[in-house]
């Protein structure tokens, strides 16, 4: 518990320390477009769609990587705009992961970057690589091995959501985690 | 030849809206000219001799060439009889009255092998005298492109500059969830997918002769850089590093590229043989280089850099050598690429919520923006520095246009099904 403790205030200060400052460019313009254009674009999806499971007191029997109850089941970190930092309310997936990979020498993952689709193709594909960059080191910091952790970026080329609205970009300014073999 | 008149052209300010009807043949993208300059060069295109019988006419294809320059107006060439063929056919006079100060002429004979044997004159009509011909032996698949190359020669006599019609261009297509690069002349025809995939491909760059395309796949999941052969269709890898791998740019000898790996930490450029291999090292920041692009002579390299704060232009030896910034208005200019005579670059500048494509002159340090869409995205100068292809937003689409090095005249491509964007203008044929 103590060990936990330390972990989380290690996290904490973590806030502050590392990464230089992602440039994205301010909010370009629902209010800009013009009346009556239309958007062709696919509907939107959830971020997080509720799922239905049976309640069953038996443990889950697989990975816990795959157990919805336990933290390390998620998998996305988002970020402000503008901003690589690793919110608070993100620290303990961060800090699980870490922990994960530190107890699980042998298990590799992959965080892959976003960002929102504004601007340069290639800047954003260099800023979400940013964001993935971020949470490696902190994940570093709190005990995994680098050779763990290839982080790579996706840029604007897979968005979750499409729509021109800041809480659209909010969900694409992201980092997943992958493990390897998932 | 009123040579002189040219430069005119360009300070013209008028527009005009000219819909260039083509035929629907194998048309995937449509081209259609929202500006053009006023004092258009005046030329008269008969219909060659034997044309009609052509799988594929010409004069209509090099009439519709000319015309998306903005740079030339077509007189009527009709009512003739008979119509002249070859330079001793031509009445100045009726060419004077109609105002044309150059007419083609031309002649199509079948040849016994089932090629066409193709001859065309520029006449000047001031001079009464040739300016140009020649004659070019062309399959029936040949036919349109010799047309692009009747283009070349009429623009280039009459304008000082190279044509650029032969050339093509090449792009993404997004449809629902697929991506294809494709390869089209320069007009929209003849779009070959060369790339079929389920994952995103961005930033393709052409090899110096135009033989191969290098661009960035994410079909691994995570971003590599290919180069592919457009003759043979085969393909490698040649950057795939641990981390992410892209913005592909060629040397001028075509033997080399300048990529971004993240391998070592953050963005930043390095070189790679075209073959693939170690990478070496050029930028040393802890900051976001990237979109590097060399200079036609090969000696600098431009690229995107937030060194300073925000995603500005800088420039330095390709050898290797101190980054100098090159871009101070605004607080984002992106996606440098320059002209081919090396004396200035096109780029992607915000203003306010728009983005859009400027120029900027590399010793004055003067701006130019050209362009007023709200999302104006990947320019690319054409191989004769006289047009700049971008990827642009109308209705939540994404479509090609163009527009010319002064602003004057503006072209739309929009391809009949999906998102188009990542367009790249080839170089000249060898």
């Amino acid at each position: 518990m103590k060990k936990l403790l330390i972990v989380a205030m290690m996290a904490g200060t973590l806030a502050a320390c590392g990464s230089s400052p992602t440039k994205e460019q301010d909010g370009a313009a629902v209010e800009d477009r013009k009346p009556g254009e239309v958007v062709d674009r696919p509907p939107v999806k959830p971020v997080d769609p509720s799922t239905t499971r049976p309640l069953t007191d038996k443990p889950f029997a697989g990975s816990p990587l795959k157990d919805p109850n336990n933290i390390l089941s998620k998998r996305s970190i988002f970020f402000d705009y503008d901003s690589n930092l690793v919110k608070d309310e993100f620290k303990p997936i961060v800090t699980a992961h870490a922990r994960y990979l530190q107890q699980n020498p042998a298990a590799k993952m992959r965080i892959e970057g976003n960002a929102d689709d504004r601007g340069s193709r290639e800047y954003n594909l260099a800023l979400g690589q940013r964001r993935s960059d971020a949470v490696k080191q902190m994940m570093q910091l709190l005990g995994a091995r680098a050779e763990q952790i290839e982080t790579v970026s996706f840029g604007e080329e897979k968005p979750k959501c499409t729509e021109q609205t800041e809480s659209c970009w909010a969900q694409n300014r992201r980092g997943d985690i992958a493990y390897q073999g998932e | 030849m009123k040579f002189d008149r040219l430069p005119r052209f360009f300070r013209a300010a008028a527009i005009l809206l000219l819909l260039v009807p083509v035929p629907a043949a194998r048309a995937v993208l449509t081209i259609e000219i929202v500006g053009a300059g006023t004092n258009q060069f005046p030329v008269a295109i008969v219909p060659f001799r034997a044309e009609a019988g052509l799988p594929q006419p010409l004069t209509s294809v090099i009439a519709a060439d000319l015309g998306r320059s903005g740079l030339f107006r077509t007189v009527d060439a009709g009512g003739l009889n008979p119509p002249p063929y070859e330079p001793q056919d031509v009445n100045y006079a009726t060419w004077r009255a109609r105002g044309a100060d150059a007419v083609v002429i031309g002649t199509v004979s079948p040849l016994a092998d089932g090629r066409y044997d193709v001859r065309f004159r520029l006449m000047d009509v001031a001079k009464q005298a040739q300016l140009a011909g020649f004659a070019y032996t062309a399959s029936r698949e040949q036919l349109r492109h010799t047309a692009h190359k009747i283009a070349d020669v009429i623009y280039e006599k009459l304008t000082g500059d190279k044509g650029v019609f032969s050339t093509r261009i090449t792009y993404v297509v997004k449809r629902g969830t697929r991506f294809e690069l494709q390869v089209a002349d320069a007009d929209g025809y003849g779009a070959q997918t060369v790339l079929d995939s389920n994952e995103p491909i961005i930033s393709p760059a052409w090899s110096p002769d135009g033989t191969r395309l290098a661009y960035v796949s994410f079909e691994g999941r995570k971003p590599v850089v290919y180069v592919q052969s457009l003759t043979t269709g085969a393909r490698r890898a040649v950057a795939n590093f641990w981390g992410s791998n892209s913005a592909p740019a060629w040397s001028p000898d075509g033997r080399r590229l300048a990529v971004v790996l993240t391998k070592d930490g953050g963005s930043q450029i390095f070189i790679v043989s075209a073959d693939g291999g170690d990478a070496t090292r050029l930028t040393r920041s802890t900051a976001i280089d990237t979109e590097p692009n060399f200079s036609p002579d090969g000696e600098l390299l431009l690229f995107t850099s937030d060194r300073g704060g925000s995603p500005q232009i800088y420039g330095m030896p390709a050898a290797g050598g101190e980054p100098r910034r090159l871009t101070f208005d605004g607080t984002y200019n992106v996606s440098p690429r320059f002209n081919p005579d090396g004396k200035s670059f096109t780029f992607i500048q915000r203003n306010g919520s728009r983005f859009n494509v400027a120029v900027q002159d590399l010793s004055t340090r003067q701006v130019q923006v050209l362009t007023d869409g709200a999302v104006d995205e990947s320019p690319s100068f054409a191989p004769n520095g006289r047009m700049i292809l971008y990827a642009t937003a109308v209705g939540g689409r994404g479509i090609l246009s163009a527009v010319s090095s002064d602003g004057r005249v503006k072209q739309r491509l929009t391809a009949d099904a999906g998102d188009v964007r990542e367009p790249a203008w080839g170089p000249l044929p060898k």
